[in-house]
């Protein structure tokens, strides 16, 4: 039987490459990543040792947590500004628990990542039940957490030293040859698994995305998109309290003073990744890929011996190029 | 009643609809907002096997008649049967879990999904055993091939791509894609909301025919639309909404497009109910 449903344009190269991203969207970012490794270790030999690559792991291992959680709240095509205040915030809890309350450590850090989660409720609560735009409620919410956690800590760093060894565990490294990889990353990247088999596999993935896609719709198509939104902050609030222990294992201290750049760093990591500010595209290991690359560049442009200030210049750029790529993809017809 | 001869074959048609019990009932549906009176005591029989357009300008309740159907808003007072039984949809979920099916006019598909996706949203199917169970695998190779199986039925299965994202499609096929997954999953009632108002000439054939389609698959229809080619094309019988209320119904081979016009806008009279 004829449809009149078959016919299809003929294509150009132009429409096949837009074709080709549109279906897999992380392929970008890969080819980006690959080509500035390769040039990078061009420029300078000492950018591919294994001790340089575990250097650039153990960097982007907090930031790619951190932008996990912002993922699956962009993928709702809304924005987490306070992602960074959330993680720093949760790991002076943490630190301040076991230090000056004298909880054991297992306990401090349980505790630590229940108030990262319910930081993340609070965002999620004022953008479902009031109705907020995420933007504005996490902005608000960034400028509290931050306050909070001067309040909390005095402004004053504990030590390392000072805490229970399981609190800075996560930076202790197994070697592999000369390539040192950290507990830290290993749960990064179980993580990163865990949640890309929860958005291609489960019936929660797919609502996420038809949500972000199109909220109205999907509504329409019974789904509770409040319920859903709700999950996602209150998920991405744990996963900034895994993040929390992994930032001190990092640091071997807990700083209230980092973090600073986190919210911005984590959005950059994603959108580099690919996944639409706009919602409902994109996932995880786009953005896996996506803090590689900044993690990459940073690291990569110290050793082309290039002065740090240009490094923002550098991230800034590729993020516009990504932001425009995205745009051209969207506009794909058949 | 009718002003012109009506073929054989239609009387007969017409004495068969009637005939039976109604698919769905509405007595008397009352909706007020503040001072607007959307829906004023409206009446509705949708009848096995039948096409139903409703038609009315704009204003005349028909949106309005339809989200009470289709349970998207709860009427002030008035009263639904659905094979008989009454109904109290609180939610759209209410509506589709009794059977109804409703496919709304620019908000029918999550773009971004693909079709398969699409056709499941909201009623995935996950995988037997413990990997459904404890592991919430979807059962995505089932959900495909039951995709494919329901586009085919509906003569659309010539898309290439199950798996293909929505808004790469055009508009017919996007529009395709969400009557299939009406016709698939509605086992009393479809309800189309304008399926044809933002399409071209060539793909609202192609909807029209889909519609047909559904009927004659033993769905009865609900059709909403402004467009009165397409309404005098396909309906059984065609349900004129006027200020809030049915004011008649007629059918293609009883009234001409223009007597249906001029009772809907009020310029004539409306036939006796029967």
């Amino acid at each position: 039987m004829t449809t009149g449903f078959e016919e299809r344009r003929q294509e150009s190269a132009q429409d096949r490459i837009q074709h080709v991203l549109h279906d897999r969207p992380t392929l970008g970012p890969l080819a980006v990543l690959l080509l500035a490794v390769i040039v990078f270790s061009v420029i300078n030999t000492r950018f591919f040792n294994p001790e340089n690559l575990s250097l650039v792991l153990q960097q982007v291992t907090v930031i790619a947590l951190l932008a996990l959680g912002q993922t699956l709240i962009i993928l709702t095509a809304g924005i987490d500004l306070s992602a960074g205040a959330i993680a720093v915030f949760s790991s002076i809890l943490m630190a301040n628990l076991a230090f000056d309350a004298g909880f054991p450590g297992v306990l401090a850090l349980l505790l630590g990542l229940v108030f990262g989660t319910l930081m993340g409720a609070v965002n999620g609560i004022l953008v479902t039940r009031l109705g907020l735009p995420p933007f504005i409620v996490t902005l608000g919410t960034l400028s509290v957490f931050f306050s909070l956690n001067s309040v909390v800590s005095g402004s004053e760093t504990v030590r390392g030293s000072d805490m229970p060894a399981i609190m800075t565990w996560t930076g202790e490294t197994i070697p592999i040859g000369s390539f040192r990889l950290t507990y830290g990353s290993i749960i990064m990247l179980l993580l990163f698994g865990f949640f890309f088999y929860l958005l291609a596999h489960t019936a929660w993935g797919k609502h996420v995305r038809a949500t972000g896609d199109d909220a109205e719709a999907a509504r329409l198509a019974g789904i509770r998109t409040d319920r859903v939104l709700l999950s996602v902050y209150v998920v991405a609030g744990a996963v900034y309290g895994v993040a929390a222990w992994v930032l001190m294992g990092r640091l071997a201290s807990a700083d209230p003073n980092v973090g600073t750049e986190y919210n911005l760093d984590s959005i950059t990591a994603v959108v580099l990744g690919g996944t639409s500010l706009f919602g409902g595209r994109g996932g995880v290991i786009g953005t896996l890929v996506g803090a590689l690359i900044v993690g990459v560049f940073r690291n990569g442009l110290v050793l082309a011996g290039v002065q740090v200030v240009w490094q923002g210049f550098a991230i800034g750029l590729l993020v516009l190029l990504a932001v425009t790529i995205d745009q051209w993809i969207r506009k794909v017809r058949a | 009643m009718s002003t012109q001869t009506p073929g054989e074959g239609e009387v007969l048609h017409r004495v068969e609809l009637t005939d039976r019990t109604p698919v769905m009932r509405a007595r008397g549906l009352v909706k007020r907002y503040g001072r607007v009176t959307a829906l004023d005591g409206s009446d509705l029989e949708l009848y096995p096997g039948e096409i139903l357009a409703v038609i009315g300008d704009n204003g005349a309740g028909k949106s309005s008649l339809i989200k009470a159907l289709s349970g998207a808003l709860v009427p002030d007072s008035g009263e639904i049967w659905l094979d008989g039984e009454p109904v109290h949809f609180r939610t759209p979920m209410d509506a589709r879990t009794a059977g109804i099916e409703t496919v709304y006019q620019t908000l029918a598909v999550a773009p971004g999904l693909d079709i398969a996706d699409n056709l499941f949203l909201g009623r995935e199917e996950r995988r037997p055993g413990p990997l459904g169970s404890i592991f919430r695998m979807l059962d995505h190779q089932h959900m495909r091939s039951e995709a494919q199986r329901h586009m085919g039925e509906l003569g659309i299965a010539t898309l290439q791509d199950i798996g293909q994202a929505v808004e790469s499609l055009s508009g017919g096929q996007r529009q395709g894609v969400a009557v299939a997954r009406s016709a698939a999953f509605g086992s009393k009632v479809v309800i189309l909301d304008e399926p044809t108002a933002a399409l071209g000439v060539k793909e609202g054939n192609r909807v029209l025919q889909l519609i047909r389609d559904v009927r004659d698959r033993g769905l009865p229809v609900i059709l909403i639309s402004h467009n009165m080619p397409h309404v005098f094309e396909v309906a059984d019988r065609i349900h004129i909404q006027r200020l809030g209320r049915r004011v008649a119904v007629v059918t293609p081979a009883s009234h001409s497009m223009s007597d249906t016009v001029a009772i809907m806008t009020g310029a004539a009279p409306p036939p006796p109910i029967e």
